[in-house]
């Protein structure tokens, strides 16, 4: 009884075969993301008499941003050699639209599922569930006679059109989730206090989003930036999104592949997400793990 | 200051029934206290009447007015919530003011209340907080001050304390209670405390399954409690509650107790008479009971009773003895247990006057 007080020394923490073996893995699953962006990277950054020598993984020895210069300016799609640009600007005119419009609507369906009494809210749940597991390649051609009716088919207002009605089914149930989470009197509250559906969503419950909405923000600039299917799908002459591009420039060029233009073209198409994730990321990780609103 | 009553309500959810053609009027400018324990339909009531829920039939009358189809903002009245419900991106100044965002007020008038309501509840500190940077009293304070500014004639309270530790409790209990000297609202207060309802109620409404089991005042629910539930609900140590069975001997009433011990009943003034051999129930406070005085008092029972147990319970104590199989709690002076073994004798007696008398079966006042 008189030794409870002694303190024991603690083993020196031994490397076991498991924590090597973890080690390993996670290093090579680095690598396999790490050198391939390296060698995009180092390649777009040089001529390309260096290039035909090999020697993938050396640095430039002169670097140059001729081939960025070029796969911005000049770079051929297709017929249209007027470089990325005019992807970069589609791709902006259809992300912002259907970006704005998809969480605005999509927020206050949530808004409004969860906090106040809607008719045959749990049948429109369940349909919106469906909807969103609904793999787009089944309704692609029914959307196409759609956009066609509407005479908007291979204008970039379809694609923002396509994108904004695809999202709304997950983004709704997400919001939704995130709503219900509010304690039931703080509504209460507000309905005695207000009882107005906008002033409320405006002034109490959008200002509690901001979470939920860094999260959303991001999944869809992601989603819609990087989209393919349906830029090529809805997309005119033109039109095309900056992906669309990429994958023009890159597959149909004639003569000597320009393996320093095609990297940079690329480097140039990840960089709004990647910067949407230098930007947002640490919130993007609060806002997973705030689960509840607290008071 | 309006009156508010129910009439009729009946409330199902589902196939549920909670309420069940459940009628009650306060008055004007009464302080009503629902008390009942959990589950019993008191905040359910509470929301009928604040319209976040709709009746199932029924009519709810504020004043003259039918509100039973009226919005909740409509309604005129104005809510504390037992967890506060302050709007958490708001300043303490943001939660006063958007309780006004209903009513179309010019900005001096709108300024004026909330200026009226800090001052009154000593929130003028703290109007540039966050609802996060508040005390738990704090929080409550100004959740208060969010129903104050509406100038809402009925103040609804949904166990507005229950959250609180005991000191606050004690000190905001008082503060509601002053509220409601000076500006005279009526006040609908739920609560399971019994203690917030004696205190601070001029009506008790005491529930049970969705039922008003007694209404009155505080002392007409303490000393004449109108069945057992109500009985054993009220009081702090409870009634002790003993059975026996309704006797007449040579023309006058007595209790016998299950053991043989008698008890003279003559001088109760019965609601309605039993008939002779009925199941009964005894009820007695422990505060009543006199201990050692000397000679049999008028009207009053006396035993010598075996000491089981005694009990400190602060400024008080309990004794417990040996009853008819059962036990008796008795209020004792602390100088007077302290003095008391366990297996003593102690003499006592009960004024046949304060005694409370149930139909064992029912549960109904005799
Ligand atoms: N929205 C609801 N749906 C179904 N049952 C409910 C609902 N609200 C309350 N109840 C039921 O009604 C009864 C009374 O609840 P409540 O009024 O909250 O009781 P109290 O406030 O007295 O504790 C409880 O049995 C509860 O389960
Ligand atoms: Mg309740």
């Amino acid at each position: 009884m008189t030794d409870t007080n002694v303190m024991y020394p603690r083993k020196p923490k031994r490397i076991t075969g498991r924590s090597i073996a973890v080690l390993v893995f996670l290093s090579m699953a680095a690598m396999f993301f790490c050198v391939p962006l390296y060698v995009l990277i180092v390649t777009s950054f040089k001529e390309m008499d260096q290039i035909r020598e090999g020697a993938m993984f050396s640095l430039p020895t002169k670097w140059t941003l001729e081939a960025w210069h070029f796969a911005w300016f000049e770079a051929c799609s297709g017929l249209n050699c007027s470089g990325l640009r005019a992807g970069f600007w589609n791709s902006v005119v259809i992300l912002v639209p259907s970006l704005t419009a998809s969480i605005a609507l999509s927020m206050v369906t949530g808004y409004a599922l969860a906090l106040w009494d809607v008719k045959w809210a749990g049948p429109f749940l369940f349909v919106l569930f469906l909807c969103a597991f609904v793999p787009f390649q089944i309704i692609m051609y029914p959307l196409i006679r759609l956009t066609v009716t509407m005479g908007i088919y291979g204008s970039t207002t379809a694609i923002a059109f396509v994108h904004t009605v695809l999202a709304m089914p997950i983004l709704t149930l997400i919001f939704r989730n995130f709503y219900k989470d509010i304690p039931p009197e703080l509504i209460k509250a507000a309905i005695m206090d207000s009882g107005s559906f906008w002033r409320i969503f405006v002034e109490i419950i959008l200002p509690m989003s901001g979470n939920i909405l860094i999260v959303v923000l991001i999944l869809q600039i992601t989603s819609i930036w990087n989209d393919y299917l349906i830029g090529v799908t809805f997309g005119g002459l033109g039109t095309k999104p900056m992906t669309v591009h990429l994958a023009n420039m890159v597959t149909v060029s004639t003569g000597t592949v320009s393996y320093n233009v095609n990297m940079a073209a690329a480097l140039l198409t990840a960089i709004p997400p990647l910067v949407i994730y230098f930007v947002l990321g640490k919130f993007f990780v609060q806002g997973i793990a705030a689960g509840a609103i607290k008071g | 200051m309006p009156s508010v009553s129910f009439e009729h309500i009946v409330k199902r959810f589902g196939a549920v029934t909670v309420l069940d053609g459940l009628n009650l009027t306060v008055e004007k400018g009464d302080f009503l206290v629902l008390l009942g324990p959990s589950g019993c339909g008191k905040t359910t009531l509470l929301n009928l009447l604040a319209g976040l829920l709709d009746v199932s039939s029924g009519r709810i009358m504020i004043g003259d007015r039918d509100v039973t189809e009226l919005d909740p903002k409509d309604r005129g009245l104005a809510m504390v919530f037992q967890s506060y419900a302050l709007y958490p991106t708001k300043t303490v100044e943001g939660n006063l003011r958007f309780g006004l965002s209903a009513r179309k007020l010019p900005k001096a008038e709108a300024d004026a209340r909330v200026t009226w309501a800090s001052e009154l509840l000593q929130l003028t500190p703290l109007m540039r907080r966050k609802p996060s940077e508040l005390s738990g009293g704090q929080r409550q304070r100004v959740a208060i001050g969010r129903a104050l500014v509406k100038h809402a004639d009925v103040l609804l309270f949904d166990e507005p304390l229950s959250n609180l530790d005991a000191k606050l409790r004690t000190e905001m209990r008082l503060e509601i209670k002053k509220l409601h000297d000076t500006l005279s609202p009526t006040v609908v207060y739920v609560t399971h405390d019994q203690i917030e309802a004696m205190t601070m109620a001029t009506k008790i409404a005491i529930m049970n399954g969705g039922e008003i089991q007694q209404f009155g005042t505080p002392d007409e629910v303490y000393e004449n409690p109108a069945n057992l539930f109500v009985a054993s609900f009220i009081g702090s140590p409870a009634m002790n509650l003993t059975n026996a069975r309704f006797r007449i001997t040579d023309g006058s009433p007595g209790a016998m107790f299950d053991n043989g011990t008698k008890m003279d009943l003559t001088g109760y003034d019965f609601v309605s008479t039993p008939q002779d051999g009925d199941a009964i129930a005894v009820g007695m406070r422990p505060e009543h009971f006199l201990i050692d005085t000397q000679g049999t008092q008028q009207s009053h029972s006396a035993f010598d009773l075996t000491v089981k147990m005694v009990e400190r319970t602060g400024s008080d104590a309990l004794i417990s003895l040996e009853f008819a199989d059962d036990q008796l709690f008795v209020r004792a002076e602390p100088d007077r247990a302290a003095k008391t073994r366990p297996g003593e004798t102690v003499s006592v007696q009960y004024p046949t006057a304060k005694l409370n008398l149930f139909d064992a079966r029912e549960g109904r006042r005799l």
